[in-house]
């Protein structure tokens, strides 16, 4: 078993207050992380965490330590732009840049210095195809990435995400507003990406965390309750909270 | 106790809103009647092509003024504009939200600043300091143009800001999550967002700086003639029309409404320039 990033003990607080406690999880290399938990609960926050964009808040402070392959991604000497390039976010409202859907794709390549038009265009088609995104928008890549379906902005995040090359990709409730065809473009997607790359999937749907994630955590009022395999978490979950959250017995 | 009920509002603000309009239309049409005729029966192109303006002799030809306008207006521009988006960018990517609330207030106090003031100083530092290490006169077109640069400033800068600021910040999240520095997203993504208030900004200064009096007539020296270079005294339309009204009459007279309309007419097209510029930024979002 590859671990790709080891949690341990990671508090975050925004100003007094902390929304996560001391969690330490594990996430597993080339499989999908599932994160389930009632809103509020810390997800996004533990998302934030592990390409540091919580860092935006000036009032944020991380406790902690975040391992990928060993080396501490917490740490303050450790270069938070690279770290963003090798840990790919989708968020959760994901909104494309007022670019077109071609330089979208293209933008953070770009700042990594690859200019050869040839190929970008290689990356563009790759990605967007990746993304199952490349039959519906081919024709109209001069177009405003604004222009375009809330679910196909959303997959065009993704694709913009995946040009990068990422180590991890990180998923804010991918297919929060889509309907059941473009969520299930986006759950083919993620099967076939997790080849290459490690996810982590916060998810409201726990019908979707069955379905594709391979391990399961399941995160209430800023505490990592319990984490296993999806099929334990579903079939026999140790915590009683747990039983309680995914038979709908919650609140 | 009801003195006045909604209809007597609505009516007694319908006559307020009336009467200033309509003192505003007046103004115009008064400029325009009287400036008009002028330029029909000296002819347009003597009145605005010709370089001699000699009211004693009959001449009345602003060539000089509008390119001095021109240049003044040009200069306070290429000082003005840099500093002013700098300014912004740097107040609202870069400086802590407390700076910006402390500052940005003050810069928009700069604009309350009557210009006669701003002529002051220019004629008390900046024209010595102009004379002694350039040479000329030290009251000219550099000195107008760093005067006029300065005025400019606040409107540049808070209008660029409130323009930044409406950027969403799902933008530059998105720039940064995938990996831009600050600097990136700021030249990539925000700026180009906010380009069209930029340039707004950028207009409306100019119209600003276009329609100064005091403070130029105060700095720049004031001589009719083409400036050859910046050290040149030179004599805005504007500074036409101040300086000399108090005694103009018949022909001269008339040539400085004239003047006036000419003023009116520039300000009118840089104003709808820059709302059209405002209405396509707000237009994208
Ligand atoms: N920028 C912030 N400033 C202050 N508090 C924040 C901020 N972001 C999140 N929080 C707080 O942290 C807690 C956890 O939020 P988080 O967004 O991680 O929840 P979540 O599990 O993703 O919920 P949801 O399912 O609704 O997206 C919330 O109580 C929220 O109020
Ligand atoms: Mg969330």
């Amino acid at each position: 078993m590859n671990i790709k990033f080891k949690i341990e003990n990671l508090s975050v607080y925004f100003g007094k207050e902390q929304f996560l406690n001391s969690v330490n999880l594990e996430v597993e290399a080339n499989k999908i992380l599932g994160i389930i938990g009632p809103s509020g609960s810390g997800k996004s926050t533990l998302l934030g965490a592990l390409n540091r964009m919580n860092e935006l808040e000036p009032y944020c402070r991380t406790e902690g330590t975040i391992l990928m392959d060993g080396v501490d991604i917490n740490s303050s000497t450790y270069n938070v732009i690279n770290l963003r390039k090798k840990v790919g976010i989708v968020f959760a409202m994901p909104v494309p840049l007022p670019m077109s859907i071609y330089e979208n794709v293209v933008y953070g390549v770009r700042l990594s210095g690859v200019n050869d038009k040839k190929r970008l265009d290689e990356l563009v088609e790759k990605s967007l195809s990746e993304a199952f995104l490349w039959n519906e928008v081919k024709d109209r890549l001069n177009l405003s990435g604004l222009r375009i379906s809330g679910g196909q902005q959303q997959r065009l995040c993704l694709a913009r995400v995946l040009a990068m090359e990422p180590e991890a990709i990180l998923l804010d409730e991918p297919s929060s507003g889509l309907d059941p065809i473009s969520t299930s473009k986006i759950e083919d997607a993620l099967n076939q990406l997790k080849e290459k790359y490690t996810i982590v999937l916060v998810t409201n749907n726990t019908k979707q965390a069955a379905r594709i994630s391979d391990n399961t955590a399941y995160f209430l009022l800023g505490d990592m309750i319990e984490v296993g395999s999806t099929k334990q978490i579903f079939t026999a979950p140790l915590k009683k909270e747990t039983d309680d959250y995914i038979t709908g017995r919650f609140g | 106790m009801k003195l006045v009920g909604e209809k007597g509002v609505q009516r007694i603000l319908m006559i307020t809103a009336l009467s200033a309009i309509s003192s505003l239309l007046l103004i115009a049409l008064f400029i325009f009647s009287e400036g008009l005729p002028f330029i029909f029966k000296y002819g347009a192109g003597n009145f605005l092509l010709a370089n001699e303006w000699d009211p004693n002799t009959g001449h009345f030809g602003i060539f000089p003024m509008i390119m001095s306008s021109v240049w003044v207006t040009l200069g306070a521009m290429v000082v003005g504009a840099p500093l002013g988006i700098a300014g912004a960018i740097f107040l609202s990517e870069y400086a802590s939200p407390i700076i910006m609330k402390i500052v940005k207030p003050t810069i928009e106090l700069l604009a309350a600043i009557p210009s006669v003031v701003y002529g002051f100083i220019g004629v008390m530092v900046l024209a010595p300091v102009i004379r002694n290490n350039l040479g000329g006169p030290g009251l000219s077109l550099l000195a107008g143009c760093i005067i006029l640069g300065i005025m400019i400033l606040p409107t540049v800068i808070s209008i660029s800001i409130d323009s930044i600021l409406a950027v969403p910040r799902s933008y530059r999240e998105g720039s940064l999550a995938l990996g831009a520095t600050t600097w990136q997203t700021t030249h990539m993504v925000t700026i180009k967002a906010a380009r069209s208030g930029i340039v707004a900004s950028i207009i409306l200064g100019l119209g600003r700086a276009i329609g100064e009096t005091m403070a130029v007539i105060m700095v720049a020296g004031n001589s009719v003639n083409i400036p050859n270079s910046a050290l040149d005294s030179v004599r805005t339309l504007t500074a036409n029309i101040a300086l000399e009204m108090s005694y103009a009459t018949g022909m001269h007279r008339e040539a400085l409404f004239a003047t006036g309309v000419i003023l009116f007419i520039i300000i009118m097209i840089l104003n709808s320039i820059a709302s059209v510029a405002i209405r396509n930024r707000n237009a994208k979002k």
